[in-house]
Parts: structure tokens; sequence; C-alpha cells
């Protein structure tokens, strides 16, 4: 089983994001993984535990990312390769897709495409399915259970109103929520491994394409209007009282 | 301008967010409402009388359950031979798939998850949350149609006019050779989406911590906690079904294994916008916060005064949740007649 899970390098869920003169700042918050990856590379691992094969873990970006495909190999991915070219920026979903399709292409015989189902900085979630629309695979989204048998997948998707429970036939793609289950830690001989890797970066000319057209612009980014509340505290004798108090004003807010 | 919106939904029962798309494309000129798969005339009819000027229905037995990839090719072949300025989409799981597929297919782009909107002649752009909504951001898109899906709750919801009509025009299905099979549906049933709720009352961590409770012998440590929380979730729900909310949860309450993944609000979980927000036990880590700062009145019942959540919170209690949370639902029953 060939396997190669997507990933990008965000900052950490819990920075404080502002942007100061026009530029996104985090202050000192680590870059990490997105987290939702790590449920794609832990899908990813497991699918190689049950059926063999290895994981090659990619992710576009500049010198800096290779820090995310180092806990890739940490974590039990076997190669790990950087797609890093000046062309390379301010790249929108389908431009990121085209992409990572032509590294899937190029690294050949990939029987599984893995992606977590959103990255946490962008929020878009649209590069799973437009992969697979490109790859011309089935596009196995938002999957929280995935089986293997004899060339054929079953997966549930977390859809609105419950799970969809599909079929299909490999190669696909497929994009992890959170309840496919917790991540692993890497290991501490994934972590000398990592260490001591060598990842390959890839150009646009290694990869054979010129490069995408983005038609998504975002000419502005800003800092959400602040929220001038000022907390006002209920108080009373006992519970009751308070609850009295609390009720009548949620009720005089008209929205119930 | 003419503007299609795809409606979203399950088995016919649309999701609120497709007329909340009408409402909106209506703002713009007319609208195209695009009514796919098995069965589903009634929702035909439900489009006009929420304002839809036309309706594209393709109505086929091979469309009763839904595929990106199936849906996707239809809804590229038509917009091909009828080239439309903009297509709106409803944000669910349904529409950000197909929305992709689509704009890879007509050879554009999509604006995702739009809060709103401004238009200029034909060019559209929009204001998005990113980062969890951290920050905003405005997007435009050079090549045509535009796509854009539409965040649930942002947009009014226009009010449905009984026996309102329009021109429905039937469209045969594309068909082809798409690679999945759906085999079934497990669906959860009663319960209020998260997305879609007016109200949402939530539980964080502090809902297993009642000192007043003694768990059942033979539960070790961890069981026990499970034990606790479930009893504090209890009240949550409660409160919940009172004022027919969703029930939300904080990461932390999620992780520790409280309730399920689906339940979460915040950074990686679900990003809500209800009218009201009762955070119970909640302290308000910054994930969670991004989550839900949008609500329009938060209410946060929590013992830490110091807690971040009364930041943004117009009423705070500081207290037992256990006592609070309690009383408040008996209040809410007396007032609101139940």
């Amino acid at each position: 089983m060939k396997i190669v899970v997507c990933i990008k390098q965000v900052p950490d869920s819990t920075a404080r994001v502002v942007v100061e003169n026009g530029r996104v700042i985090w202050g000192d918050a680590p870059l990490i993984m997105n987290p939702w990856d790590e449920y794609a590379l832990e899908a990813a691992l497991q699918q190689k535990e049950a059926l063999g094969g290895s994981v090659t873990a990619v992710t576009i970006g500049d010198e800096s990312s290779k820090e995310a495909l180092k806990r890739a190999l940490a974590m039990g991915a076997e190669d790990a390769i950087l797609i890093s070219d000046p062309a390379l920026v301010n790249l929108d979903t389908q431009a990121t897709a085209q992409v990572l399709v032509a590294a899937i292409h190029k690294i050949g015989a990939v029987d599984m495409a893995f992606f977590g189902r959103q990255a946490i900085d962008g929020d878009s979630g649209l590069v799973p399915a437009q992969a697979a629309r490109l790859l011309g695979w089935p596009a196995l989204t938002l999957a929280s259970v995935i089986k293997v048998e004899a060339g054929n997948v079953r997966v549930e998707r977390g859809i609105e109103e419950g799970r969809q429970i599909v079929t299909a036939q490999l190669p696909a793609v497929f994009s992890l929520t959170k309840d496919f289950g917790e991540p692993r830690y890497p290991s501490f001989m994934g972590i000398r491994k990592a260490t001591r890797a060598e990842i390959p970066t890839w150009s646009l000319a290694g990869l054979g394409i010129a490069a995408p057209l983005s038609v998504i612009a975002w000419p502005e980014i800003m800092n959400p209007p602040s929220r001038e509340v000022t907390c006002q505290f209920i108080t009373g004798s006992g519970p009751e009282e308070i609850a009295e108090t609390l009720a009548n004003k949620i009720l005089a807010e008209k929205v119930l | 301008m003419n503007t299609w919106v795809y409606i979203d939904h399950f088995k016919g029962r649309a999701l609120p967010a497709s007329w909340e798309a009408i409402g909106l494309g209506k703002t713009l000129g007319q609208v195209t409402a695009l009514v796919f798969g098995s069965g589903i005339q009634e929702l035909a009819k439900a489009a006009f009388e929420y304002g839809a000027d036309e309706v594209l229905l393709v109505d086929d037995a091979t469309l009763a359950d839904f595929r990106a990839e199936a849906y996707a090719t239809s809804l590229s072949k038509l917009a091909v031979e009828r080239t439309p300025g903009l297509i709106l989409f409803p944000t669910t799981t349904r529409g950000r798939d197909l929305a992709g597929m689509v704009a890879i297919d007509l050879g554009t782009g999509v604006m995702v998850d739009v809060t709103s909107l401004e238009a200029t002649g034909d060019k559209i752009t929009v204001t998005r949350p990113i980062y969890a909504g951290k920050l905003l951001t405005r997007e435009t898109c050079s090549s045509r149609p535009q796509i854009i899906t539409l965040r649930g709750r942002a947009f009014p919801k226009p009010a449905q006019q009984a026996g309102r009509s329009g021109t429905l025009t039937r469209v045969a299905v594309t068909t082809g050779e798409f690679p999945t099979r759906v085999e079934g549906y497990s669906t959860t049933e009663g319960g209020v989406s998260l997305t879609d709720a007016n109200v949402i009352v939530s539980g964080g961590r502090g809902v297993s911590n009642n000192p007043a409770l003694s768990p059942p012998a033979g539960l070790d440590e961890k069981q026990a906690e499970i034990w606790r929380a479930q009893q504090g979730f209890a009240l949550v729900i409660d409160l919940a079904s009172v004022l027919g909310a969703a029930v939300g949860a904080s990461r932390a309450a999620v992780d520790a294994g409280y309730v399920p993944y689906a339940h979460q609000v915040g950074q990686t979980g679900k990003v809500v916008s209800p009218d009201v927000y009762i955070a119970c036990g909640i302290s308000g880590a910054i994930q969670h916060l991004a989550g839900m700062r949008t609500s329009k009145v938060i209410v946060a019942i929590n013992k830490d005064p110091d807690a971040p959540i009364f930041k943004l919170a117009r009423y705070g209690v500081v207290g037992d949740l256990f006592q609070v949370v309690p009383a408040l639902t008996a209040a809410f029953k007396q007032k609101m007649g139940k």
C-alpha cells in the first residue's frame, strides 16, 4: 500500500493571531503540524500497519516547513518531501490541489492520499475534494472509520445528520476528522530518525508543472471588530434568585 | 446578475442555510435554485416559496443519495450550458465538497464560509473568517462563475410565502461512472444541529467537578470522572431541552471523553453563531472563544471569577453550576410555560 499524507504547517491553535501593519503575526507561538493533519497521518500509519507498505508525508512551504515533515517522520512516516518554489506564494485551494496532485503523480502508484479535513489557518476545507476531482479518484471526505479489504474501502463519513457509509475502490482520497481517534506521539526512535533525515525538496520544474494560477485573491486581512462587552455579573441570595434574574435578563433580550 | 443557489438537503429535508442563500441571492437579482435528488418535488415548491424565480430540477433515482462526484458532474454541465455569474452554496459538508469539485470542473475558485458580501456590478467581494474567526479576510475571484459557500446563520432567512411560484425547468441527470457507492446511514435523530441552532448550551471540563456526588462503587478514577461528567452534562442537556437548544462542549470536555466530538465548539470543532450561547463550566480557552465569539448574547456560568469566558459574556454568574444550571432550567420552564 503506497500512502501519501498531505500536511501543512500552521501556527499553534492556542496562538493569539493578530494583524499588525498588514501582516499576520502570532507572537512566540510555535508553528506546528496542522492538528487535523495529525489525524490524517494517524489514519495513514494505521493503514500501513494493517496492510503493509509505506507512508510519505508531503507539504508545500519554505525551508521551515521541514519541521512539520520531521514530526511526520518521528510519528512513523517512511519518507517526507518538501515542495518549495519561489513561484508558490499566495496559493488558493485550486492551485494547492494542482501542486499536490502533481506530487502524487510524481510519487507514482499511490493507493491512498490522506488529508486533514481543513487547515486551521485558512479554514477552507476544499483541497481534499478538489485534489480528488483532479485525480479522478473518489473523495472520501470527513472520514471517521476506514476499512480496506481487497482493494475496496468502506468509510464512515461525518455529515450534519450523522454518518454516511460509503464504499469505493482504491486509489482514493480521504480527509480525516477528529472522530478517527487520537494521533500517536512520536517515538524516541522516530525522533532520532527524523533528526538525521535528509528531506528532499521538489521545485515546480522537478514536478514538471508550470506555476499554477490562483484565481482567488485576498487583498486585505483584518482583525475582527472587538466585542465591546462588559460582563454584567448576576448575584443573589441563592441559586434560585440568581436563576430568576438571569432568566429574566435573557428573555428581555428578545432572542429566544 | 444571474445567481444560482444550490439547495442542500438530506432526504428532501433542506438545511436552513439553503434558504438563507436564496435570500442573499435575491438582493443581487434573479435567483435560480438548483434542486437535485430523487422524489424532491416538494423541495422545488419550497424553493419558490422562499423566493426562487426559477428552479432547475434534476430528479433522478441515481441521485437518491448524495454523492459529490455525481452531483458535481450534473451541476458543472448545467453551468457550462447556462453560464451563471454566481453560484451560492450553504457551507455544509455536502456544499463544501460540491463547490470545490465544481470549481475544478469549471476552472474557477471558491470563496468559502463567507459571512458578508458586497457586489459592484458583477464583481463580488466577500468577507470570511480565517483562523477560526481570530481574523477576517476579504476575497475576490478573478474568474467566472464566482463560487461562494455561505456560513449558516450569517445571512437572514427569508420569510416563506405559501403558494408563491415560478418557472420550473426539469433537467435530465448527467450520467457517468461515479466511483462511490452509498451503503447506508447511521443518523443521530432528535438532536439540534450546532451550526443551525438559535440557542446553544455548552458544557466544559467543569461539569465533572460536582463534589456533592459520590460515584457508584467499583469504578476506577477515570471511570468515576466520566460518570461525574455524565451527571453534569445531564444538567446541561436538561437546560438545552427546555430552550430547544443544541448541546455544545469545549475541547477539554471532548478530549476527556465526556461527550462525542460532534459536540465540540471551537477551532478544531464547530464554529457557531447562535443568538444565545450559555457556557457552563467553560473557562474559555482561546480556541474555544474563537469558535463562539460571534454569538449574539453570551452567558457564562463558572466558579472562577477570572475565567476568560467572562470577557466575552454579557451576563455572568460566578458560582456553582450544579446549583445554578438546574435553577435556571426550572426558571425557564416556568417562564416559558413548559
